[in-house]
């Protein structure tokens, strides 16, 4: 099989999980696009592992770390937007920007959403929650 | 020609034991529920205590209207059933029944096969259960996933420590490498495999998620008609591959005497033993509340497979 | 043709492999869009769920099975129903979300088309004549993934378990409530199936 399939098959995919990161506001959309691009290197890794016939097998035993390390941060990462979204009502990472510097020229539209959300009360656990998902 | 036919064969036979074991089971399980409460079950279909009684469920079940909630979200509520059937049918193509590649396909790693595809079936009753609009259906769905994340651990740990004590990944090298000492060895295991595998299948005393006392029926409240019947389908046939899988893990497969000519039929044999143990703890067992559930999977069957584990190393390390 | 690989009937030519592997690539591919690009939640779950399954498919052609399995195990097993218990617990609705994608989506687009033009062709142009030999020894099966990772890689794997350790350990810190006083404040009734 030529190589170029599998190499230029990962870096769509990683571009497509590039956009999704970018473009998403739902933060478990942002998890899964990063999962895309996870997924893409994985195929890098053993499409090269294949084909350079590594004697230690390093591409696939990496790949196999990548995999695990995937399953740990989807756990985490879940675990954060679920106390988020429990703190705020809402999983939307356009909207958790408490500790972003305020806008100087009063562009109004993002503050406002944030100031009469649900975290006022409980501020400091909120913040932290910002900071992590930042 | 010859191997393309023999493929086809395979699958053909294959899909007749998908087809006709679980409802095998389902029979069973309407006679010996029936029995056991001193009732006598289905008496008139068929005529000759009442064998027919699942066929003409089924007709029943294809007559009657397939009713889609307007609120749900209609192509994955529809698409739901065949993926929590599908699966199933998949891993029986694994499962070796006699010596001498009397198997669908002999997989070079057929046990990650198997356990892997299975996990796959939950999906399905958890979109089922979003898809539904229904809140009680959303429960159930979540009580579902649940369910699966805290009883996937233990079956994999015990799974791993059969394939440890074999040295391989492929079922029919694993049941090749079995002695009759295995079976005391990996008892432990055997038993926190199989009541995982009942947690995942969703069976009493492990049917929290469709507590019909509580919420409905959950994930399947809103079914009706032919894609209802598939979900039970799937639930039966989730016994037989389970029953079949704990078989050929941990009691020996096609082992046993004469299992030179009859060894297909021990494996039979043991499954159905099984799958009547299924039964029997249907009808003996309450359902356990849901943090009951999920404290023994997480603080009995965990640590158990986990020491089933460092026994499995410790006794393959002396023997060796 | 050694008896590993005999379990690969041969069914697909050379040529073959190429074009399975090009159409499950573009189903993939196609997959991976529409998760990203879908306004219903769960849809987005769903079709990640082909793109992943669909990569395994491409890890069998690469003759990588236990990757394969594994990416089923762990990525269509675990990670997509913990995707979607999230997405149903953060209460997806059903139907269209209007607000799943940011305003800044095309100056996104642009910096993802502008990465894909470059990156394909840098590598088109590097590997324009590289061809991966999948006759022989299946690359990676059980036994031969095992050799590797318990003779060459053990140390990254043990420390690859204590990463598994933290992250259990963080994930349930994060998840469970400190008594009553910050629990009281958020009245969120799904709580109590997380824990």
């Amino acid at each position: 099989m030529h190589l170029a399939y599998p190499a230029v098959l990962a870096v769509l995919l990683f571009c497509v999980g590039v956009y999704g990161v970018l473009a998403r506001r739902n933060a478990i959309l942002v998890l899964m696009s990063v999962e895309l691009m996870l997924n893409a290197v994985n195929l890098n890794l053993v499409a090269f592992d294949v084909w350079l016939r590594d004697v230690v097998h390093s591409g696939q035993a990496l790949t196999l770390f990548t995999i695990t390390i995937a399953a740990a941060e989807i756990g985490l990462g879940l675990a954060i937007v679920l106390l988020v979204y429990r703190n705020r009502g809402s999983s939307d990472v356009d909207r958790l920007t408490d500790l972003a510097e305020p806008p100087e020229h009063g562009a109004p539209g993002h503050g406002d959403g944030t100031a009469s959300g649900a975290g006022a009360a409980d501020g400091t656990a909120a913040d932290q929650n910002a900071e992590a998902t930042a | 020609m010859n191997d393309t036919l023999d493929v086809l064969l395979r699958l053909v036979g294959v899909l007749v034991v998908f087809l006709v074991f679980p409802l095998l089971v389902g029979q069973t399980e309407h006679k010996v529920m029936a029995h056991m409460q001193g009732r006598l079950g289905p008496m008139y279909a068929g005529g000759f205590h009442g064998w027919a009684q699942l066929v003409a469920d089924g007709v029943k079940f294809a007559q009657k209207e397939d009713v889609v909630p307007a609120e749900a979200d209609r192509r994955i509520f529809q698409l739901a059933p065949a993926i929590a059937l599908l699966p199933y049918l998949v891993v029986l193509i694994a499962i070796p029944v006699g010596p001498d590649g009397f198997v669908g396909q002999a997989l070079d790693a057929g046990l990650f096969f198997v356990l892997a595809v299975m996990g796959v079936g939950v999906l399905g009753s958890l979109i089922a259960g979003w898809a539904s609009a229904n809140k009680f259906s959303l429960l159930g769905g979540l009580r579902t996933a649940a369910q699966l994340m805290a009883y996937e651990l233990p079956m994999l740990l015990t799974a791993a420590s059969v394939a440890m004590a074999a040295g391989t990944l492929s079922l029919p090298g694993i049941v090749e490498s079995y002695h009759w000492w295995w079976t005391p060895w990996q008892i432990v295991g055997g038993l926190v495999f199989f009541t995982a595998g009942l947690a995942e299948l969703q069976r009493p005393p492990f049917d929290m998620p469709v507590a019909d006392s509580e919420i409905i029926f959950g994930a399947y409240t809103e079914y009706t008609g032919l894609r209802f019947a598939l979900f039970l389908l799937a639930e039966y046939a989730g016994i037989v591959v389970l029953c079949a899988l704990t078989t050929v893990l941990f009691l020996g497969g096609w082992h046993g005497p004469w299992s030179d000519g009859l060894g297909w039929l021990w494996t039979l044999v043991k499954t159905a033993a099984l799958a009547f143990v299924v039964i029997w703890l249907r009808v003996s067992y309450p359902r356990l509340r849901e943090d009951q559930l999920q404290k023994l999977a997480w603080t009995v069957l965990i640590p158990l497979s986990l020491a089933q584990i460092a026994l499995t190393g410790v006794v393959k390390v002396v023997i060796s | 043709m050694n008896h590993v690989a005999a379990h690969h009937p041969g069914f697909l030519s050379p040529t073959g492999v190429e074009i399975t592997f090009v159409l499950v690539g573009l189903a993939t591919l196609g997959a991976a869009l529409l998760t990203v690009t879908t306004r219903q939640l769960v849809h987005a779950a769903l079709w990640l769920v082909v793109a992943l399954g669909g990569l395994a498919v491409e890890y069998l052609l690469l003759t990588a099975e236990f990757i394969a399995w594994v990416q089923v195990l762990i990525y269509v097993g675990s990670v997509v129903v913990l995707l979607l218990f999230g997405l149903m617990l953060t209460k997806a609705p059903i139907g269209r979300s209007p607000d799943a994608d940011s305003e800044n989506r095309w100056v996104a687009l642009g910096v993802a088309a502008a990465a894909a033009v470059t990156l394909v062709w840098v590598v088109v142009d590097a590997f324009r004549s590289t061809w991966v030999d999948l006759h022989g020894v299946v690359q990676g099966s059980s036994h031969a993934t095992g050799e590797s990772l318990f003779r060459h890689w053990v140390l990254p794997f043990e420390a690859l378990s204590v990463l598994l350790l933290a992250a259990l350990v963080g994930a349930i810190v994060l998840s469970r409530r400190d008594g009553e006083s910050a629990g009281a404040g958020s009245t969120s009734g799904t709580g109590k199936e997380k824990s």
